[in-house]
Order: structure tokens, then C-alpha cells, then sequence
């Protein structure tokens, strides 16, 4: 994918996000992203119904890379199946490391394959997946 | 001024993050390699000419500092790691002690987490309540809110002299005196103020004062805790070990040394000591009259160009001293960072250590320009000129 249009599909999701927004009700689990060692703060919020995740939303402070790679992540996994869910994060995190991933399940998020090459900006390409990867494993595992 | 002292200014950048750390002159770097290269041995320890040299040299500094910041002795000068380190110690090894149940401390909301968590702790430990001076309309402390804010439980202040967020300059002399008149002690923080205001603990009447060598273009991992001869005196070491003992028997008796070797445990950060001490003898070489005099003129150019673009927001415009706050409208303050990086500027982003400002703010993050003895109006005018076009943003960070 050339520059131009992984700067457009960012910014669109920057600009744009899929989902911003707080939902309290009781069938949504929240989780907290936070980001110690530079500032970005994320609250994300997963409905998950039968296995399914059914809706993903967000809402927060941060940049451009953590926003719009939070949007991506939501529209990525919403309707797919928790073991889905965790071989795309898995495959996402393949892909930020440098290592072989499959880059057909990952969609829009393929636009982030060289942002290991500014170090800094790995943990906010990856911060919400990241939690939300725990969150499902652990509700996999039945804790 | 001073440009070339600094090795790292043979590069193209443009360093305005001094608030976090100062670049080293080659002065200082020279001294930390000469202790390593021509006299490195520890201190205190041994019979022979260049261990004696180290000796003369660590104590010298000791010395310097005194009459740097103005102290009446140099037994009131503790080696410390830095600012934290300084903090903590007294923290814990003074009013660990003196404070009991329901006495209170007063701090702000825009102190660095270092001048908090000690005190949060503390209060966890022993019941004692940490409150907060109101900072005024400019978010500054003024000595109507200090003497509102004092209670008959008031105990102790813990302020910087200059804060890392806002860089406003404390009326601390007046804070003192009328603490002291309340039978209050005041703890000086010094981490922002030491390289840009003149330290005279002496005619402040500060009770402990502490800061570090990196913010006043010394070496990093290194710093200096004064305190009145008396304090130091009853404070306990949180720390024990070689050094700091004048002898200890087996069932447990332990007789420390006097005042400050007893702070001292174990080997010293001798070449940090070092650097620290040609450091200062680097900025009285400069003056720091000179030195507030330009910053402040510097400070102030820069905000005037910045008032002159009409999509940064200023959080401390009035404010006298070396640090400018700002954000710019609708921009991340972290990718507002990351865009002047490309542009070989380096600035803060973030919370800047002051957790708890953001509610006073309402705005949790910001960018923040720093500014150091180096710093140029060409440096400034490349910065605004990077603001003004900042709308490139997308297309030099993504």
C-alpha cells in the first residue's frame, strides 16, 4: 500500500473514528488503556454476546496513531468470534514486531506493516489491541 | 550564549526540553573524564596522593555549592542522587519523625509527582493529611491562598521554587517568613529554579532545599540536599552502609558519623560530584542574573510570535521565567512533538510528572518549551516558523 493512501485511511479513522464514543450499560465490559511512558489514555468498551463480539467502541486522549488504530481495531473485530478475534490480534502483533503475519485477516490494518521504523509510536499502534488481547484471552480461559 | 561550549549543538538541532534535562557543556563532560582517566579512586578511603585528590576534589564541591546557593556551612550540603532522591530523604528522614497523626502538609496541585507521592506515602504511614494551596486565575501561588490554606495543623510547605508545567516563580521568601512566623518549615523545591534564579537559601531562610546537577547542565544521576544545620542534625539516613557509621558492635549498637557524612553511605556518585561542581562554577562564570535576564527576554519574544498564529492556545502567557505551555488547536500535544522532531526541535509533550494539574487545567497535556542559556531568537524563529506551518502536519508524521 503506498504512503498516500495509508496516510488517507489513518487519518480518516483519526478524523472519523469508528465507534468514539462511552457506553455504561452493564453488557458492555470496560477496559482502560493508558500508555505510562507518553500520555495516550483510552477507555474501550466490548459487547460480547454468545462468543460473538457484537460492538466495540472508544473513547479517549491520545494521538493520531493511538486513535486511529483503536477505530481500526474496532471495526476490525466487531462480528467476529473471540478465537477470531485473538488470531487477528495476534497476526496484528506479528506484523508491528517485523515477523511473518497473515495480512489477509487484518484489513485496514495493514497500514501500520513499517511502524516499527519509529520505534516510539510501536506502543501506540499497539496499546489498545493490546488490552483489549488480554481482555478476550482471559474471558476465553474462563477467568 | 555559550553555544559552543555544547558538543551537542554540533548537530542540526534545536533543544528546548531543558526543563527535563540540560545538554553538558564540554567543561563538564571533561571533568566527569578526568576523574575516570587521570584520578579515579574513591574517596575517604585510602592512604595514598590520588585517593587524597579525590578527597580534596569531592569536598571542594561541597564547598562550591555552599557558596553557590549561599549556605552558612558545608555540612549543610548532602550528596544526593538528585531532586528525588533529596526529596525522599527528607521526607522520610525527617518528618517521617516530627509529623504525627492529623498534622497536614501543604503542597500544590502543580508540583512534580516528586514533591506528592513522598508525601502520600507519608500520610498513608502515620494520618497525616496532604493538602493543596489554591493556585490563582494564572494557576500560580500567591501568599494571600498560602496564608488561607494554613491551618493551627499546618506543619510543613513543600513547594518548587519554580513549577515544571507553568514555570512561575514563587514568592517563597515571603511564603517562608510567614510560615516561620506560624512555626511552620518550609521544603524548597529546587530542580527548575537552580540554573535559572539565584539561590540564597541564607536570606530565603528555605529550611531544606534540594535539586539536581542534569537540570543545571551537569551530570545526570546526581544532586545536593541543603539543610539548616539543626534539621540535619535530628533527620535520620534513609539509607546505611559503609561510610555513614562510626562504629557498630555485634548486639546492634550502631554510632553515626556527624552531619552530612552520615548521609553519605556507600561510594558516592564521585564523578557526578565532580561534574556538579564544574557546573556550577560554569553557570557563576556566566552570572545568573545574565542568564535569568536573557532567558526571560527570550521567553518573552517567544510569546509574542506565538500570540501572533491564531491556532495555538498559550496556558501561561503572563508568567516570568523560562517555560512556555501551550497546545496547539485540534492537534495532539504528543503529534504536535513528533512534527517538530521532524523539523530537529525537541520539545515536551504530556503531563510533564504533574498527574494532578490536568484538573486544574482541564486539559491534561500540553507541549512545553523550555528554555536554556543556549537557546537563540533564530532557535525561536524556527519554531514559530514550524507552528506556522504546521497544516503539513499529516503528510510529515503519518
Amino acid at each position: 500500500m503506498d504512503r498516500e493512501l495509508k496516510r488517507s485511511i489513518i487519518l480518516d479513522n483519526y478524523q472519523n473514528p469508528y465507534h468514539r464514543l462511552r457506553h455504561d450499560e452493564d453488557d458492555y465490559l470496560k477496559l482502560n488503556s493508558r500508555n505510562v511512558s507518553c500520555i495516550d489514555n483510552i477507555d474501550v468498551y466490548i459487547k460480547i454476546k454468545d462468543g460473538v463480539i457484537e460492538d466495540i467502541s472508544f473513547e479517549g486522549e491520545a494521538c493520531v496513531i493511538s486513535i486511529s488504530s483503536t477505530s481500526i481495531m474496532a471495526s476490525t473485530l466487531v462480528g467476529k468470534t473471540i478465537d477470531e478475534a485473538l488470531k487477528i490480534i495476534e497476526n496484528y502483533d506479528d506484523m508491528i514486531e517485523e515477523k511473518e503475519y497473515d495480512k489477509d485477516i487484518l484489513g485496514e490494518a495493514v497500514v501500520y506493516d513499517d511502524i516499527a521504523k519509529q520505534p516510539s509510536r510501536k506502543k501506540c499502534a499497539t496499546l489498545t489491541w493490546n488490552g483489549v488481547y488480554k481482555k478476550l484471552l482471559s474471558l476465553k480461559e474462563g477467568k | 550564549m555559550n553555544r559552543e561550549d555544547f558538543p551537542m549543538l554540533n548537530q542540526d538541532l534545536i533543544y528546548l526540553d531543558n526543563g527535563a534535562t540540560t545538554l553538558k557543556p564540554k567543561c563538564v563532560i571533561d571533568s566527569v573524564v578526568s576523574y575516570y582517566s587521570n584520578y579515579c579512586a574513591n574517596a575517604h578511603r585510602g592512604d595514598y596522593s590520588i585517593s587524597q585528590k579525590v578527597d580534596s576534589m569531592y569536598e571542594n564541591v561541597r564547598e562550591k555549592i555552599k557558596n553557590f546557593i549561599h549556605a552558612n556551612d558545608s555540612s549543610e550540603i548532602v550528596f544526593t542522587s538528585g531532586t528525588t532522591d533529596g526529596l525522599n530523604r527528607i521526607v522520610f528522614g525527617y518528618f517521617r519523625k516530627k509529623l504525627v497523626e492529623g498534622d497536614e502538609v501543604l503542597i500544590t496541585e502543580s508540583e512534580h509527582a516528586s514533591n506528592v507521592l513522598p508525601w502520600f506515602s507519608l500520610a498513608k504511614e502515620k494520618g497525616i493529611f496532604v493538602k493543596y494551596i489554591p493556585l490563582d486565575s494564572h494557576h500560580e501561588v500567591t501568599i494571600f491562598n498560602v496564608k488561607k490554606s494554613i491551618t493551627s495543623r499546618t506543619k510543613v510547605i513543600s513547594l518548587a521554587y519554580i513549577t515544571n508545567v507553568i514555570g512561575d516563580i514563587r514568592p517563597m521568601r515571603e511564603i517562608i517568613d510567614y510560615a516561620h512566623q506560624k512555626g511552620i518549615l518550609v521544603v524548597g523545591d529546587g530542580a527548575q529554579s537552580i540554573s535559572h534564579l539565584k539561590m540564597n537559601v541564607s536570606l530565603d531562610d528555605v529550611d531544606f532545599f534540594v535539586t539536581s546537577a542534569h537540570k543545571m547542565y551537569g551530570p545526570t544521576g546526581v544532586g545536593f540536599l541543603y539543610g539548616k544545620f539543626d534539621l540535619l542534625n535530628e533527620m535520620d539516613p534513609v539509607i546505611y552502609g559503609g561510610g555513614m557509621n562510626a562504629m557498630y558492635l555485634k548486639d546492634g549498637y550502631v554510632e553515626l558519623r556527624e552531619v552530612p557524612t552520615k548521609f553519605e553511605a556507600g561510594t558516592q556518585n564521585i564523578a557526578g560530584v565532580i561534574g556538579m561542581g564544574e557546573a556550577i562554577s560554569y553557570l557563576e562564570n556566566i552570572g545568573m542574573n545574565k542568564i535569568m535576564k536573557y532567558e526571560h527576554e527570550l521567553r518573552n519574544y517567544f510569546v509574542s510570535k506565538l500570540k501572533e498564529l491564531d491556532n495555538i492556545i498559550i496556558y501561561n502567557e503572563d508568567t516570568v521565567g523560562s517555560i512556555v505551555t501551550f497546545n496547539v488547536r485540534d492537534i495532539f500535544s504528543q503529534d504536535v512533538a513528533i512534527y517538530l522532531d521532524k523539523h530537529h526541535i525537541c520539545i515536551r509533550s504530556g503531563n510533564h510528572c504533574s498527574k494532578i494539574l490536568n484538573q486544574v487545567f482541564d486539559i491534561s497535556n500540553t507541549c512545553r518549551v523550555s528554555l536554556g542559556i543556549y537557546n537563540t531568537y533564530e532557535e525561536i524563529d524556527a519554531l514559530v516558523e514550524a507552528l506556522k506551518n504546521i497544516e503539513n502536519i499529516w503528510t510529515e508524521i503519518l
